[in-house]
């Protein structure tokens, strides 16, 4: 087979992989510390692609735009969870999806009616928009490669926050025992806000990193938001270090599936039956994955200590 | 006493025959509403209240009453929905329809009960072949025409190998048998993506293998938001230049104002095939792409083009009657006579009820106000007729 495709591929694999962590990082500590079932985080997603995408508009830059709508983004996530989600932490879980799910059609309909059905397109700079060869004849979009650094880039940060700050230190305590912690007298609620917070701005600057690639949409988080958990019940919930490992797995999973797996189905069935059946394996193999992990180590991958 | 009883009642009679008499034409119209899809619902929508305007809410003479349906981009909502307005709302029309997937799932729904059923955009071969009916009617063309056309194209062009890539439903597999049957060169590969409400909008995986494949040419069908995405990465991934881009039902009215805002210039000249373009020279199409410019000041999409059609069409079939919404048989013979102005000019119906009709090849231009937009280049299939109307036992 061909390396230049192959390496390709793996770069697309870890671009998708490294987006899906941005998603996954901030909903699997909501669920770990707060034990809050959040479908809406993908609607942070949706809103953090929308507020780049005007803002970008009105001061004519990408990066401005995405300075910008990274800070708001955050500031809804803060004024979401002091308003709404706050009330809904003794709740029962089936409560928790009920509450978000009714969130995600505020919000979807909130978009529909400010910035209409038609979705947003972003224009890149053009240093953004060219291709760079990374090796001899591997040319890659330079785009998609700054996904990939700054998915690194908040990855190490995330690290070093939760294994070397206190903030962080509190955060892994939470994900362990919520009740230990408020316990010693630490300020639980404030906490949750910041923790909260994060996360929203985190998946709002994955959504502001996908639209340049398929446009700013109603309903696009309702589409990942479903792979995001995918990702973090495979990386044991509570888990940043799981989340990252998973969302690198399922990421290359889809991507590799996508890719060779009609090639290798043509080696066993007939043509048309494999350019049928390809499509529709690739998009369950993650699911079979998780179904595997699931039956296996329940708790998944590398799930919190203490639990 | 008795007598004057009789009278009243007797007045009362007619009063309520006379009501009978100006029952409303009623026509549902399924669309999708939301998701993403929802902008063409939008395009759709906006054309045939247009229309409505156009023909002063009234056929023959009788109040016109449109219910507009939203299908959610999902088979099963657009059953329901059919099944709602041929019930609850007991429309005589069913029309709309853009996806094949969510047609064939509906179309017994009116077609069992006996309604006349008008596809505004979807065209699956299925509907066109083997399950043809006296009471279906398309305003627009059967799935494969299109790429069929485009083919032909390719070949004038002497492309020699060609990557295909379409979404994995109805439409997708029938746009992708289309140009494989026309087209002469060699298809070095193919690729059919999930499709539907969440739908694979990130072709990242895909482009590599079509670069890698050193294709002549892309051929894709992406219709909707789908359209703008790709067009985008297959930029990105540096195929502008190196493979050139034929597509249909990808470049249109409505992913090219979004690509103008993004400066996406690499679409600008791209070919695509089509029955119908906004600059195509016929009274009718003059009349109706000023009056949407005017209205919603944008350029209609063909899916509003056909959503046009399909009111005037409809109009054609009331007035042939008078409005005795009760003459099935005569308004059918109107309907199959296509005896009324169409954006697209003169046509004629098949045996299937699809028309017979032109494919012209057409190409991304500025108008004269640097506003991109299609135009007309060349008749590619002149009076073309799908293939399977002859599976059509009518």
């Amino acid at each position: 087979m061909d390396w230049v495709l192959i390496i390709t591929q793996l770069l697309n694999g870890l671009q998708l992989g490294l987006l899906l962590f941005l998603l996954a990082s901030g909903l699997t500590l909501v669920f770990g510390i707060m034990d809050f079932v959040n479908l809406a985080h993908g609607a942070l997603y949706m809103i953090g692609a929308y507020f780049c995408a005007s803002l970008s508009e009105v001061t004519g830059s990408f990066l401005l735009g995405i300075a910008i709508a990274i800070p708001v983004t955050a500031a809804a996530g803060a004024i979401l969870e002091v308003s709404i989600i706050r009330r809904l932490y003794s709740k029962d879980h089936l409560d928790h999806v009920l509450a978000t799910f009714g969130l995600i059609l505020c919000f979807d309909t909130m978009v529909h009616f400010f910035w209409g059905p038609e979705g947003k397109a972003i224009e890149l700079p053009a240093f953004l928009d060219g291709r760079l060869a990374i090796l001899p004849g591997v040319e890659f979009p330079t785009f998609r490669l700054s996904i990939i650094l700054a998915g690194l880039l908040i990855a190490f940060g995330l690290y070093f926050i939760i294994s070397h700050t206190k903030t962080g230190m509190l955060i892994r305590a939470g994900a362990s025992n919520r009740q230990m912690v408020s316990a010693h007298g630490i300020d639980i609620k404030s906490l949750f806000t910041i923790v909260f917070a994060v996360g929203a701005a985190m998946a709002g600057f994955a959504g502001m990193m996908i639209s340049p690639i398929t446009e700013a949409s109603i309903g696009m988080g309702n589409e990942i938001i479903i792979v995001a958990f995918v990702v973090i019940i495979i990386g044991g919930i509570g888990s940043i270090k799981g989340a990252f490992l998973a969302a690198i797995l399922v990421g290359l999973i889809d991507t590799m599936g996508r890719s060779f797996l009609d090639t290798l189905l043509k080696i066993i069935v007939s043509e048309e039956s494999a350019e049928t059946a390809a499509p529709a394996l690739s998009a369950m193999a993650i699911y079979i994955l998780m179904a595997t992990i699931l039956a296996f180590r329940p708790q998944g991958l590398f799930p919190p200590k203490g639990r | 006493m008795f007598k004057k009883v009789l009278l009243l009642a007797s007045a009362g009679l007619m009063v309520m025959g006379s009501a009978a008499a100006a029952e409303k034409v009623k026509i549902g119209f399924v669309t999708t509403i939301t998701t993403p899809a929802g902008v063409i619902g939008r395009d759709m929508v906006d054309a045939v209240n247009l229309a409505m305007e156009d023909i002063g809410g009234k056929m023959a003479g009788r109040d016109v009453e449109l219910i507009i349906e939203d299908d959610g981009f999902k088979p099963a909502i657009g059953k329901q929905k059919t099944d709602k307005l041929v019930k609850q709302d007991k429309v005589q029309f069913v029309t709309g329809f853009i996806w094949s997937h969510v047609l064939l799932a509906s179309q017994k729904s009116a077609l069992g009960a006996g309604k006349f059923l008008i596809s505004s955009n979807a065209g699956p071969s299925q509907m066109a072949g083997k399950l043809c009916h006296k009471n279906f009617f398309s305003t627009s063309w059967q799935n494969d025409q299109t790429p069929m056309a485009m083919g032909e194209v390719l070949n004038l062009n002497n492309v020699g190998s060609l990557y295909v890539m379409a979404p994995n439903y109805a439409a997708g597999k029938n746009m992708v048998a289309g140009v494989t049957r026309t087209f002469k060169g060699k298809i070095v590969g193919k690729d059919l993506t999930k499709w539907g409400k969440d739908a694979q909008l990130d072709f990242s995986a895909e482009l590599a293998k079509a670069k890698a494949s050193g294709a002549e040419g892309i051929f894709v069908f992406y219709p909707g938001k789908a359209g703008g995405a790709f067009i985008k990465q297959y930029a990105q991934a540096g195929l502008q230049g190196k493979i050139p881009l034929y597509s249909v039902f990808t470049v249109d009215s409505i992913a090219l104002p979004k690509l103008q805002k993004a400066k996406m210039s690499g679409v600008m000249g791209s070919v695509m095939t089509q029955f119908w373009a906004p600059d195509l020279d016929t009274p009718q199409n003059k009349k109706f792409v000023s009056g949407f410019k005017k209205k919603y000041g944008r350029y209609p999409s063909f899916y509003a083009a056909q959503s046009y059609d399909t009111i005037f069409l409809i109009k054609s079939a009331v007035e042939s009657v008078k409005g005795d919404l009760s003459n099935m048989d005569g308004m059918r013979a109107a309907m199959k006579a296509a005896n009324f102005p169409s954006v697209r000019g003169k046509f004629s119906y098949g045996n299937n009820h699809f028309p017979i009709q032109n494919f012209y090849s057409r190409k991304v231009v500025k108008d004269s106000e640097g506003v991109w937009t299609t135009s007309v280049q060349e008749v590619v299939l002149k009076n073309h007729q799908d293939t399977y109307a002859k599976d059509c036992s009518m």
